[in-house]
């Protein structure tokens, strides 16, 4: 096989061009913003839980994009630590949901307003 | 080549992103944050992070997720059921959204753009060589702090959760 | 664009001969345990039972399919999709030999060669659980669910004593890479005892090994750890709603898992494509001889046949061993082909391994398996790992 023609060589070049890196960042402020959303119109509580969840994913997104851009590692340390603190989170969250599904028996947020019983 | 990867992928994370929080039962929420996580694991390795990419999948998808669905599961959450919003919530909610997003995103683009494109292959440094390095040397005492933190986590969860013993 | 052309037709040979292992890989359990059991096993449909799994696929599919009404269709029919899916994926990363050489295009033997590939691995079995959890919720019925939260709870905590076993050769190794993992392993000390990882100075593998296989035996929901799944338990577990085709899909995602994890445990531990003594002293010729000795036995019992048909089968089948006893004598494919042989020997080895286990034991109790992932393998992992990161560290 011979080297590829002309007109090939400049569609690879157009087909790697690469993207910008403030793609990246619009993506991840669509995703918080969507996280954000969930948050404040869900009511099951580990529905509200998950859109945490998805908040901290944007900002992962954003962390390896800056990585990306200065040309560090620093990004990825920050990224790990944020998926270990939300593992934890998520640990000690679900286990708490648990309590308090055994006493108040709803999932709505809405009905678990007081905190008398 | 990477605009088209670029997006494909991101149309995937922002639908199943969508898919999230319109979603009426938890585990299709559940299981289309996963997907939300999958293609986020696709653009950390676009971007050059690999190890931060199979970390992703294997934490946040393959452990955080599956306690995610146990617990929906235990729980035996149902379908949530429609009821009567404030109108006011209704009026006003997606426009403030929109405008949320307008100004993270004039914040992050304006401020923080800038540099090359990214391609595959253009940042090189996210090998697990590199991130261990930097965790063994610069960052150790946050990686013992979080060691601690997790333990600490695992006994309140396990004291949370249990039964009690008469 | 060569590169893309290589990788569909080697895509096609690995997924062409995956899908064959994996069928024919339940003929051989089958047959091997019958012969624990001093019975003969699948006899009839072609010689020896040969065509048996083809009439096993032919039955399922033609099945009716039954949807119970009960149950929650989208994650139904999700639940063996994905199953299938993380099975079959894993097999992308493995290396299978050297590197291959034909019509002047040099490519090495495996689909992608990852940095990470080990972690892939990991990532792909964490993510099985999550078609056995929806399997067994969303079948709406209450033996489905407890057999399914109790597989995923068991596959979730024997990962974490199979990932503290797998660091371990990686501490060894000192790269994630899969095909750099079995070039570290080359060589021989003393001249004769292979640098397998389970041989290894400073911090010899063994007891890594054990976990490793200990933990996949529970990872692949396999005797002594099936109880999540077997028929006289909870009436068969998650996939008791489960009929003809994604019936079909869990058991071969169960198998693609078994040589997944068989095919790990080889390039890990067991030194990969390397052969057990120096091709010096002959290595080379294991292979012809295994075949000219099948070759040699299937002519003579095809000549005192034990039941009519043999007369015809068996010489049949003697004459293929001898021509493949030809091909791994033929020089320009001694350096190609012994390399795979070898991979193909240990793996093969540990699947009857496999097998022959299933035979054997009685399975464990529910609470017997999750106590003995936590309190005894999940420690004696982590003092493994760390007595090979301090002998690793006091060596260098």
């Amino acid at each position: 096989m011979g080297s590829l023609p002309e007109g090939m060589n400049n569609l690879g070049a157009t087909l790697n061009a690469g993207v910008p890196i403030s793609w990246y960042l619009i993506l991840s402020a669509i995703l918080f913003t969507l996280g954000v959303a969930g948050f404040i119109f869900r009511r099951n509580i580990i529905t509200v839980f998950m859109c945490i969840e998805l908040m901290l994913n944007a900002v992962n997104l954003s962390f390896v994009a800056f990585a990306n851009q200065h040309k560090q590692v620093s990004g990825h340390i920050f990224t790990f630590f944020v998926m270990v603190v939300a593992a934890a989170e998520a640990a000690v969250g679900l286990a708490i949901i648990l309590t308090v599904f055994k006493n108040r028996d709803t999932l709505n947020i809405d009905e678990i307003n007081s905190l008398k019983n | 080549m990477s605009i088209f990867f670029f997006l494909l992928f991101a149309t995937i994370a922002v639908v199943a992103g969508v898919s999230v929080i319109l979603q009426r039962h938890p585990i299709a929420s559940a299981l289309s944050l996963v997907g939300v996580m999958g293609s986020l694991a696709v653009f950390y390795l676009i971007l050059g992070a690999e190890f931060i990419a199979l970390a992703q999948m294997i934490v946040y998808a393959g452990a955080i997720m599956v306690l995610f669905i146990f617990v929906i599961m235990l729980l035996n959450a149902g379908a949530e059921e429609r009821r009567g919003r404030s109108w006011m919530a209704q009026l006003l909610g997606v426009p403030l959204l929109i405008a949320f997003f307008a100004i993270v995103g004039y914040a992050l683009v304006g401020r923080f753009s800038g540099g090359e494109p990214v391609s595959f292959g253009s940042f090189t440094g996210g090998t697990a060589e590199a991130v261990g390095y930097a965790l063994f040397t610069d960052y150790l005492l946050p990686f013992e702090v979080t060691s601690v933190l997790i333990l600490v986590a695992i006994v309140g969860a396990i004291v949370l959760a249990r039964k009690e013993m008469d | 664009m060569v590169f893309l052309i290589i990788t569909l037709i080697k895509l096609a040979i690995i997924a062409f001969v995956l899908l064959t292992t994996l069928a024919y890989l339940q003929w051989v359990e089958r047959k091997v345990i019958a012969h624990v059991q001093v019975r003969v096993g699948p006899y009839r449909v072609g010689p020896h039972g040969l065509l048996q799994p083809l009439a096993d696929v032919v039955k399922l599919i033609t099945k009716e399919g039954v949807m119970p009404p009960h149950v929650n269709r989208f994650f139904y029919l999700l639940a063996p999709f994905l199953a299938v899916l993380m099975a079959l994926i894993p097999i992308s990363v493995i290396p299978f030999g050297t590197s291959i050489t034909l019509f002047g295009y040099t490519t090495n033997m495996e689909l992608a060669d990852l940095n990470v590939g080990i972690l892939v691995i990991l990532s792909l079995s964490a993510l099985g659980v999550y078609g056995i959890a929806l399997a067994g919720w969303s079948s709406n019925n209450k033996y489905a669910l407890l057999g399914g939260l109790r597989s995923s709870a068991q596959m979730i905590s024997y990962e974490l004593p199979m990932s503290l076993a797998i660091a371990s050769p990686l501490l060894v190794a000192g790269t994630l890479s899969l095909r750099k993992i079995v070039d570290t392993q080359a060589g021989y000390n003393l001249g004769i005892i292979p640098k397998w990882a389970i041989f290894a100075m400073p911090a010899p593998q063994i007891f890594s090994f054990i976990i490793f296989m200990i933990a996949a035996f529970a990872e692949t929901n396999r005797i002594p750890f099936d109880l999540p799944e077997a028929e006289n338990e909870l009436v068969a577990g998650f996939h008791v709603e489960y009929s003809s085709m994604s019936f079909a899909a869990f058991f071969m995602a169960e198998y693609a898992n078994m040589v997944t994890v068989c095919s790990v445990a080889t390039l890990l531990f067991l030194g990969g494509w390397h052969p057990l003594w120096p091709a010096a002293y002959g290595s080379n010729f294991v292979a012809p001889l295994i075949l000219i000795v099948a070759a040699g036995l299937c002519i003579y019992h095809g000549l005192n046949p034990a039941r009519p048909l043999d007369r015809y089968t068996l010489p049949a089948f003697g004459v293929i061993f001898l021509g493949l006893a030809g091909l791994m004598l033929f020089p320009p494919a001694v350096p190609v082909l012994t390399p795979l042989f070898w991979f193909l020997a240990k793996t093969l080895f540990l699947l009857f391994l496999f097998v022959w286990i299933r035979a054997t034991l009685p399975r464990f109790r529910y609470d017997q398996l999750m106590g003995f992932a936590w309190k005894f393998l999940f420690p004696v992992a982590l003092a493994n790992l760390l007595l090979t990161g301090f002998l690793v560290a006091l060596v260098d």
